[in-house]
């Protein structure tokens, strides 16, 4: 979890910690790319009409401006690939613009994920994953939900250490 | 000039400098809820992008948790759109409407 040092937001990633994260990363840049699929229901949510109610114009807006947050989205993705140790574990210090491109970057991995896995506004992760445990614990679900959680704090931990 | 009485002004009503034509300040950016951003991301995010004080921000957070959806920004129409893209990129579930 991320804490302040001076300038700088440091954390202290474990291999596995690594791994997961270059993997949500990659996915997301994956998704704002080759994958792109404006049916896809994750698009929907990171690329929400501008007009719900105006198809025309909100579609005249999108071609404005889609490319663009595209481009921003798959930055920020990249901006954690950019930093993660190449082997292993190890520490990663964020000056401030890095730290807000994580911070926008994590975020865009838990909507995806959020929707992926239907997290509602009433859902409760700890009893998700407990019933996901229950049926398999060696489920893509289980795995997943944890993930989602571990990105909310470690998340939420960044934007302390930034506003600390 | 001296010895002059100082000339008597009549207190004129000055237009606001924030003032903008009715018909430009009809448009608003809503911002809904979502079940996956965090609380203290959506209040960080909105202090950021619209320079809100800490509770300003936190009171639209609640708004938006509590109610579903707040009005966080009103003004024409391209600078609504603006703020709709901005909050897009920051992954906030971001709308424009007629006020």
């Amino acid at each position: 979890m991320f804490r302040r040092h001076g300038e700088h937001c440091v954390a202290t990633f474990a291999p596995d910690e690594v791994r997961v994260l270059r993997k949500v990363a990659s996915e997301v840049v994956g998704l704002l790319s080759e994958g792109f699929d404006h049916e896809d229901p994750v698009v929907e949510r990171l690329f929400p009409d501008i007009y719900p109610e105006d198809p025309h114009n909100s579609a005249e807006f999108r071609r404005y401006t889609e490319g663009d947050l595209k481009t921003s989205k798959i930055d920020q993705a990249g901006a954690i690939l950019a930093v993660l140790p190449s082997d292993g574990g190890g520490e990663v210090r964020l000056d401030w613009d890095t730290a807000e491109a994580w911070l926008r970057a994590l975020n865009d991995a838990r909507l995806a994920m959020g929707v992926r896995l239907e997290i509602k506004a009433d859902t409760d992760l700890g009893e998700e994953l407990d019933e996901a445990v229950l049926r398999d614990p060696t489920s893509s679900r289980v795995f997943q939900l944890s993930v989602y959680a571990y990105l909310g704090y470690l998340q939420e931990s960044l934007l302390n250490a930034l506003t600390d | 000039m001296g010895g002059m009485a100082a000339p008597q002004v009549a207190p004129v009503e000055t237009p606001d400098v924030d003032e903008v034509p009715v018909a430009d300040r009809a448009w608003v950016t809503i911002v809904w809820d979502d079940p996956v951003n965090l609380m203290s991301y959506v209040t960080w995010v909105f202090q950021k992008l619209f320079g809100y004080s800490k509770d300003k921000a936190e009171k639209l957070m609640l708004d938006v948790h509590h109610k579903g959806k707040a009005v966080v920004s009103s003004g024409a129409r391209e600078r609504m759109e603006h703020d709709a893209s901005q909050l897009h990129a920051y992954g906030l579930w971001a709308t424009v409407d007629q006020a």
